[in-house]
Protein backbone atom coordinates (compact mmCIF):
# COMPACT_ATOMS: atom_id res chain seq x y z
CA UNK A 1 0.00 0.00 0.00
CA UNK A 2 1.05 3.19 -0.87
CA UNK A 3 2.21 5.96 2.04
CA UNK A 4 -0.27 8.44 2.05
CA UNK A 5 1.04 12.20 3.57
CA UNK A 6 0.44 14.54 6.49
CA UNK A 7 -2.83 15.96 5.45
CA UNK A 8 -4.30 12.77 5.50
CA UNK A 9 -4.32 12.85 9.47
CA UNK A 10 -5.51 16.19 10.07
CA UNK A 11 -7.99 15.11 12.14
CA UNK A 12 -6.32 12.88 14.38
CA UNK A 13 -3.87 15.44 14.74
CA UNK A 14 -6.81 17.89 15.82
CA UNK A 15 -7.89 15.42 18.39
CA UNK A 16 -4.33 15.11 19.43
CA UNK A 17 -2.91 18.77 19.51
CA UNK A 18 -6.50 20.87 19.73
CA UNK A 19 -5.78 22.29 16.82
CA UNK A 20 -4.97 22.35 13.17
CA UNK A 21 -1.32 20.79 12.58
CA UNK A 22 -1.18 19.91 9.11
CA UNK A 23 0.39 23.61 8.21
CA UNK A 24 2.90 23.17 11.13
CA UNK A 25 6.77 23.23 10.16
CA UNK A 26 8.65 20.25 11.48
CA UNK A 27 12.39 19.73 11.87
CA UNK A 28 13.71 16.32 11.43
CA UNK A 29 15.98 15.24 14.49
CA UNK A 30 17.94 13.46 12.48
CA UNK A 31 19.00 15.32 9.16
CA UNK A 32 17.37 18.45 9.89
CA UNK A 33 14.93 18.90 6.71
CA UNK A 34 11.65 22.05 7.62
CA UNK A 35 9.17 21.21 5.95
CA UNK A 36 4.94 21.27 6.71
CA UNK A 37 3.80 18.70 8.25
CA UNK A 38 1.54 17.57 5.16
CA UNK A 39 4.04 17.13 3.24
CA UNK A 40 6.04 14.28 5.45
CA UNK A 41 5.07 10.44 4.46
CA UNK A 42 2.84 9.10 6.32
CA UNK A 43 1.97 4.62 6.20
CA UNK A 44 -1.27 3.79 8.09
CA UNK A 45 -1.24 0.16 9.11
CA UNK A 46 -3.66 -1.12 11.91
CA UNK A 47 -2.78 -0.32 14.69
CA UNK A 48 -0.63 2.12 13.86
CA UNK A 49 0.41 5.29 12.23
CA UNK A 50 4.01 5.98 11.46
CA UNK A 51 5.06 9.46 10.14
CA UNK A 52 8.53 9.36 7.96
CA UNK A 53 11.16 12.68 7.17
CA UNK A 54 10.18 12.98 3.38
CA UNK A 55 14.06 13.56 3.25
CA UNK A 56 15.79 10.51 5.08
CA UNK A 57 13.27 8.81 5.83
CA UNK A 58 13.66 8.24 9.79
CA UNK A 59 10.36 8.11 11.60
CA UNK A 60 9.44 11.36 12.92
CA UNK A 61 6.53 10.56 14.60
CA UNK A 62 3.91 7.58 15.78
CA UNK A 63 0.65 7.16 16.57
CA UNK A 64 -1.30 3.87 17.91
CA UNK A 65 -4.75 4.18 19.05
CA UNK A 66 -6.51 1.08 21.01
CA UNK A 67 -9.37 1.28 23.60
CA UNK A 68 -9.60 4.91 22.85
CA UNK A 69 -6.32 5.97 23.68
CA UNK A 70 -3.85 7.01 21.81
CA UNK A 71 -0.07 6.13 22.40
CA UNK A 72 2.05 9.28 20.63
CA UNK A 73 5.73 9.23 20.23
CA UNK A 74 7.34 12.41 18.89
CA UNK A 75 10.84 11.70 19.23
CA UNK A 76 12.22 11.82 16.26
CA UNK A 77 11.13 15.65 15.13
CA UNK A 78 13.68 18.41 16.27
CA UNK A 79 10.97 20.35 16.41
CA UNK A 80 7.36 21.11 15.13
CA UNK A 81 6.20 24.56 15.34
CA UNK A 82 2.57 25.98 14.47
CA UNK A 83 2.15 28.88 11.73
CA UNK B 1 -19.30 8.29 -7.59
CA UNK B 2 -21.83 9.94 -5.34
CA UNK B 3 -21.65 13.08 -4.13
CA UNK B 4 -23.70 13.48 -0.96
CA UNK B 5 -24.63 16.70 0.29
CA UNK B 6 -24.10 16.72 4.38
CA UNK B 7 -25.91 19.28 6.95
CA UNK B 8 -23.83 19.08 9.64
CA UNK B 9 -25.17 21.10 12.89
CA UNK B 10 -22.87 23.96 14.31
CA UNK B 11 -20.75 23.70 11.55
CA UNK B 12 -18.07 26.14 11.02
CA UNK B 13 -17.49 26.63 7.31
CA UNK B 14 -14.85 25.84 5.44
CA UNK B 15 -11.86 26.55 2.94
CA UNK B 16 -11.67 25.21 -0.07
CA UNK B 17 -9.39 22.10 -0.63
CA UNK B 18 -10.17 21.30 3.05
CA UNK B 19 -11.52 17.59 3.57
CA UNK B 20 -13.55 15.74 6.44
CA UNK B 21 -13.17 12.50 8.06
CA UNK B 22 -15.63 10.12 8.22
CA UNK B 23 -16.46 7.30 10.75
CA UNK B 24 -18.72 4.21 10.20
CA UNK B 25 -18.95 2.20 13.52
CA UNK B 26 -20.28 -1.10 13.41
CA UNK B 27 -22.21 -3.28 16.05
CA UNK B 28 -19.52 -5.21 17.60
CA UNK B 29 -17.92 -1.51 18.22
CA UNK B 30 -15.20 -1.69 15.54
CA UNK B 31 -15.16 1.34 13.58
CA UNK B 32 -13.74 2.49 9.85
CA UNK B 33 -13.09 6.00 9.53
CA UNK B 34 -11.87 7.68 5.80
CA UNK B 35 -11.03 11.30 4.69
CA UNK B 36 -12.84 13.01 1.61
CA UNK B 37 -12.16 15.86 0.13
CA UNK B 38 -15.02 18.78 0.41
CA UNK B 39 -16.27 18.87 -2.68
CA UNK B 40 -18.39 22.01 -2.97
CA UNK B 41 -16.84 25.89 -2.18
CA UNK B 42 -17.20 27.93 1.39
CA UNK B 43 -20.48 29.01 1.61
CA UNK B 44 -22.31 25.99 -0.21
CA UNK B 45 -23.75 23.22 1.68
CA UNK B 46 -21.17 20.76 2.62
CA UNK B 47 -20.65 17.88 -0.20
CA UNK B 48 -18.23 14.83 -0.49
CA UNK B 49 -17.83 12.94 -3.54
CA UNK B 50 -17.35 9.51 -3.10
CA UNK B 51 -15.76 6.98 -5.07
CA UNK B 52 -16.81 3.38 -4.65
CA UNK B 53 -14.33 0.70 -3.79
CA UNK B 54 -15.89 -2.67 -4.03
CA UNK B 55 -13.22 -4.09 -1.33
CA UNK B 56 -13.63 -0.59 0.83
CA UNK B 57 -15.59 -0.28 4.37
CA UNK B 58 -16.48 2.66 3.94
CA UNK B 59 -17.31 3.72 0.51
CA UNK B 60 -20.00 0.81 -0.39
CA UNK B 61 -21.89 2.22 2.79
CA UNK B 62 -22.13 5.70 1.51
CA UNK B 63 -22.78 4.99 -1.90
CA UNK B 64 -24.80 2.64 -1.70
CA UNK B 65 -26.88 2.16 1.54
CA UNK B 66 -26.96 5.84 2.88
CA UNK B 67 -30.13 7.29 2.60
CA UNK B 68 -31.27 11.19 2.95
CA UNK B 69 -32.23 11.65 6.63
CA UNK B 70 -29.32 9.06 8.14
CA UNK B 71 -26.79 10.30 10.52
CA UNK B 72 -23.10 10.16 9.82
CA UNK B 73 -20.33 11.11 12.13
CA UNK B 74 -18.00 13.69 11.18
CA UNK B 75 -14.93 15.43 12.00
CA UNK B 76 -13.77 18.82 10.43
CA UNK B 77 -13.23 20.36 8.91
CA UNK B 78 -9.81 19.54 8.55
CA UNK B 79 -6.64 20.63 6.96
CA UNK B 80 -4.94 24.20 6.61
CA UNK B 81 -2.63 23.84 4.23
CA UNK B 82 -3.87 22.07 1.06
CA UNK B 83 -5.91 25.36 0.74
CA UNK B 84 -6.88 27.98 -1.37
CA UNK B 85 -8.19 31.87 -0.58
CA UNK B 86 -7.98 34.83 -3.49
CA UNK B 87 -5.83 36.01 -1.40
CA UNK B 88 -3.41 33.50 -2.14
CA UNK B 89 -3.37 34.79 -5.91
CA UNK B 90 -1.94 32.95 -8.28
CA UNK B 91 -1.93 32.37 -11.22
CA UNK B 92 -2.91 28.37 -10.57
CA UNK B 93 -1.83 25.54 -11.85
CA UNK B 94 -4.34 22.67 -10.28
CA UNK B 95 -3.19 19.01 -11.19
CA UNK B 96 -5.68 16.31 -10.46
CA UNK B 97 -5.31 12.66 -10.55
CA UNK B 98 -8.70 10.93 -10.84
CA UNK B 99 -10.87 11.52 -7.71
CA UNK B 100 -7.97 14.26 -6.58
CA UNK B 101 -10.19 16.40 -8.78
CA UNK B 102 -12.45 16.97 -6.16
CA UNK B 103 -10.83 19.66 -3.47
CA UNK B 104 -9.49 21.15 -7.02
CA UNK B 105 -13.04 21.77 -8.09
CA UNK B 106 -13.95 23.37 -4.75
CA UNK B 107 -11.22 25.36 -5.36
CA UNK B 108 -12.58 26.43 -8.63
CA UNK B 109 -16.04 27.24 -7.83
CA UNK B 110 -14.42 29.27 -5.12
CA UNK B 111 -12.69 31.07 -7.47
CA UNK B 112 -15.93 31.27 -9.41
CA UNK B 113 -18.19 32.53 -6.36
CA UNK B 114 -15.72 35.02 -5.28
CA UNK B 115 -15.22 37.20 -8.07
CA UNK B 116 -11.67 36.51 -8.31
CA UNK B 117 -9.69 37.05 -11.47
CA UNK B 118 -6.93 35.00 -11.12
CA UNK B 119 -5.78 33.15 -13.89
CA UNK B 120 -6.13 29.42 -13.35
CA UNK B 121 -5.92 26.04 -15.31
CA UNK B 122 -6.78 22.80 -14.53
CA UNK B 123 -5.23 19.52 -16.32
CA UNK B 124 -6.99 16.60 -15.08
CA UNK B 125 -5.77 13.30 -15.76
CA UNK B 126 -8.59 10.38 -15.89
CA UNK B 127 -8.31 6.71 -17.23
CA UNK B 128 -10.88 7.06 -19.80
CA UNK B 129 -13.14 10.04 -20.86
CA UNK B 130 -16.49 8.78 -18.40
CA UNK B 131 -14.04 8.62 -15.92
CA UNK B 132 -13.55 11.80 -15.86
CA UNK B 133 -15.86 13.58 -12.45
CA UNK B 134 -17.58 16.82 -13.17
CA UNK B 135 -16.98 17.47 -16.66
CA UNK B 136 -20.19 19.23 -17.77
CA UNK B 137 -19.80 21.51 -15.02
CA UNK B 138 -15.71 22.04 -15.95
CA UNK B 139 -16.46 22.78 -19.42
CA UNK B 140 -18.48 25.59 -18.84
CA UNK B 141 -15.71 27.27 -17.23
CA UNK B 142 -14.23 30.20 -20.00
CA UNK B 143 -12.64 33.52 -18.55
CA UNK B 144 -9.59 33.02 -17.02
CA UNK B 145 -10.03 29.24 -16.26
CA UNK B 146 -8.11 26.95 -18.87
CA UNK B 147 -9.55 23.25 -18.44
CA UNK B 148 -7.62 19.86 -20.59
CA UNK B 149 -7.87 16.81 -19.84
CA UNK B 150 -5.48 13.89 -20.39
CA UNK B 151 -6.56 10.35 -20.40
CA UNK B 152 -4.54 7.32 -19.87
CA UNK B 153 -6.36 4.09 -20.27
CA UNK B 154 -8.54 4.80 -23.65
CA UNK B 155 -9.68 7.48 -25.81
CA UNK B 156 -13.09 7.83 -27.20
CA UNK B 157 -12.99 8.02 -31.27
CA UNK B 158 -11.52 11.19 -32.58
CA UNK B 159 -10.29 12.87 -29.52
CA UNK B 160 -7.95 15.34 -30.06
CA UNK B 161 -7.48 15.70 -26.46
CA UNK B 162 -4.10 15.27 -24.41
CA UNK B 163 -3.42 11.53 -23.89
CA UNK B 164 -1.10 9.36 -21.52
CA UNK B 165 0.27 10.15 -18.20
CA UNK B 166 1.08 13.80 -16.77
CA UNK B 167 4.84 14.38 -17.30
CA UNK B 168 7.22 17.09 -17.75
CA UNK B 169 6.77 17.48 -21.51
CA UNK B 170 3.09 17.73 -21.36
CA UNK B 171 3.57 20.61 -18.44
CA UNK B 172 5.68 22.39 -20.39
CA UNK B 173 3.09 22.65 -23.33
CA UNK B 174 0.14 23.11 -20.70
CA UNK B 175 1.14 24.71 -17.81
CA UNK B 176 2.33 28.02 -16.61
CA UNK B 177 5.77 29.08 -17.20
CA UNK B 178 7.80 29.10 -14.06
CA UNK B 179 8.70 32.54 -15.01
CA UNK B 180 5.20 33.23 -14.15
CA UNK B 181 5.52 32.54 -10.40
CA UNK B 182 2.68 29.97 -10.65
CA UNK B 183 0.81 28.55 -7.35
CA UNK B 184 0.68 24.87 -7.66
CA UNK B 185 -1.88 22.12 -6.12
CA UNK B 186 -1.74 18.25 -6.93
CA UNK B 187 -3.88 15.90 -5.16
CA UNK B 188 -4.35 12.17 -6.54
CA UNK B 189 -2.64 8.61 -5.99
CA UNK B 190 0.66 9.17 -4.37
CA UNK B 191 2.34 7.28 -7.63
CA UNK B 192 0.57 10.63 -9.58
CA UNK B 193 1.22 12.90 -7.32
CA UNK B 194 5.02 12.78 -6.52
CA UNK B 195 5.73 12.41 -10.29
CA UNK B 196 3.86 15.67 -11.22
CA UNK B 197 5.32 17.72 -8.35
CA UNK B 198 8.91 16.36 -9.54
CA UNK B 199 8.30 17.34 -13.06
CA UNK B 200 6.80 20.87 -12.45
CA UNK B 201 9.95 21.81 -9.67
CA UNK B 202 12.23 20.01 -12.84
CA UNK B 203 9.91 22.78 -15.01
CA UNK B 204 11.91 25.69 -12.31
CA UNK B 205 8.64 25.90 -9.84
CA UNK B 206 9.31 26.81 -6.50
CA UNK B 207 8.74 23.73 -4.57
CA UNK B 208 7.32 26.26 -1.51
CA UNK B 209 4.64 26.80 -4.21
CA UNK B 210 4.01 23.36 -4.69
CA UNK B 211 1.28 22.11 -2.77
CA UNK B 212 0.32 18.28 -2.64
CA UNK B 213 -2.32 16.27 -1.44
CA UNK B 214 -1.25 12.27 -2.02
CA UNK B 215 -4.18 9.72 -1.16
CA UNK B 216 -2.64 6.33 -1.56
CA UNK B 217 -2.88 3.95 -4.29
CA UNK B 218 -6.78 3.72 -4.40
CA UNK B 219 -8.96 6.02 -4.64
CA UNK B 220 -10.32 6.08 -1.79
CA UNK B 221 -10.50 9.38 -0.94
Amino acid sequence: MDPVDGNAIGGLLIDIFGVEMTAASSTCGTCGARRPVAELVVYRRAPGTVVRCRTCGRVLMVFVTAGGLTCVDTAGLASLDQP
Amino acid sequence: MVTIELDPPDWPGHQAGQHLDVRLTAEDGYTAEREYSIASAPGEPVAITVERLEDGEVSPYLTGELRAGDQLELRGPVGGYFVWEPGDGGPLLLLAGGSGVVPLRSILRHRQRTGSDVPSCLLYSSRTLPDVIYRDELDTYHDGVQVSYTLTRGQPAGWTGHTGRINQALLAEVAWPAGANPLAYICGPTSFVEAAAAALVGLGYLPERVKTERFGSTGGH
